[in-house]
């Protein structure tokens, strides 16, 4: 079993084509609001887990981080999230960023998905727009985005 | 990831994305994008080593001052030693009357939740199988290797959940038994290879492909390549 051979049955996997490529200036970056938004099912344990196929989010508070992941795929390694959050969802990365001023400041909330997916039209249609107004709406500058 | 990025940049925030693959984040062309070429599951490199996380960061931050689109390359790389696996040891037996896969799943109950302490219940079992459940749903499995129909094997759930539930048991038990952050896929060599449940659900695995179940119910029990 090989990290290559695994990637190697899903790099060609088609993504959603975009004809224009959106594209947003942010402030300064020490002035920005950060979240993240991972697509590791990431979820606090009293949110409905993520289900096989599920196109939703899950808001997750930066306050409150005992995120737990519901990715049902098994292709990935776990044991790097299970060590250390910050392998995936590197939040105490960003209190230190903000602690020194290189961002302005951490998003009180940040979003999950579930990244597996084999059709991607409800994310770009129904529930990646909604994510997004929901993070604009709670003041966000700049997303990052961390697979799993 | 990069369809998000591209919704997201429509909504006015801007985005930097990480990718693992280099196909698919060169292909689906996010509107910043850091390939990184890091393990599947570790898209900041290196657990429990900040100053890594913090490079992986300041190179992803830096693409905020591109005045256009751009997909660039992480300049450190992390690639996974496909032979390595974790020195891990599994428990004696300890009740010769069971199958010795579910005496292995009870006899690592004490590491496992040592285990949950650690990794703050990150990852273990729970989706849809508890802990306590975990023998139970190896005899599953088992059923279903020695021959019994996949559907009429008692599977307390999408094979493939029961199946994650089971594998995440197993590394966090592995968790505690050693002193340091596993090498990517290290403990699901181990799992698979060295004990007895991994046995049992590569067996399974075998045996509903054999029996014509559905591609996705036995593919997913397992990562993709075995």
């Amino acid at each position: 079993m090989a990290d290559s051979d695994i990637k190697a049955l899903t790099e060609a996997l088609p993504g959603e084509s975009f004809e224009t490529t959106a594209f947003t200036t942010p402030p300064p970056l020490a002035e920005a609001t950060v979240a993240i938004v991972t697509t590791a099912s990431l979820h606090h344990p009293d949110q409905d887990d993520f289900e096989v196929m599920d196109t939703g989010y899950r808001v997750l508070d930066d306050s409150q981080r005992d995120y737990v992941t519901g990715h049902w795929s098994p292709n990935f390694d776990g044991t790097g999230f299970a060590y250390d959050m910050n392998t995936v969802f590197p939040a105490e990365r960003l209190d230190e960023l903000a602690e020194r001023g290189v961002i302005g400041r951490v998003a009180g909330q940040h979003l999950a998905y579930a990244g597996n997916q084999f059709d991607l039209s409800a994310v770009r249609m129904d529930s990646g727009p909604a994510g997004a107004k929901f993070l604009r709406g709670q003041g966000v500058d700049i997303v990052l985005l961390t697979p799993v | 990831m990069s369809t998000l990025a591209h919704v997201f940049e429509a909504e006015g925030m801007a985005t930097v994305a990480l990718g693992s693959i280099r196909k698919q984040i060169e292909s689906t062309a996010p509107p910043r994008g850091l390939w990184c070429d890091f393990p599947l599951g570790r898209p900041l490199g290196k657990p429990g080593d900040p100053e890594f996380q913090h490079r992986v960061l300041e190179a992803a931050f830096a693409l905020l001052d591109c005045p256009k689109p751009t997909v660039i390359e992480f300049g450190e790389a992390i690639h996974d030693n496909s032979d390595e696996v974790l020195a891990c040891p599994t428990p004696p037996r300890h009740d010769p009357g069971s199958h010795p896969a579910v005496d292995e799943a009870r006899g690592l109950r004490p590491a496992y939740d040592r285990g949950v302490v650690i990794s703050n219940g990150r990852f273990g079992a729970g989706r849809v199988v508890a802990a306590d459940d975990i023998p139970s749903a190896l005899e599953a499995f088992i059923r279903v290797a020695e021959g019994t129909p996949w559907t009429e094997a008692g599977i307390p759930g999408l094979p493939m959940r029961v199946s994650h539930d089971i594998r995440s048991y197993y590394e966090t038990a592995a968790l505690a038994m050693v002193d340091h952050a596993p090498a990517a896929w290290a403990s699901t060599r181990w799992f698979l290879d060295q004990t007895e449940a991994g046995k049992v659900m590569m067996a399974a695995r075998q045996a509903m492909q054999d029996q014509d179940a559905p591609q996705p119910m036995w593919f997913y029990l397992t990562p993709g390549d075995r």
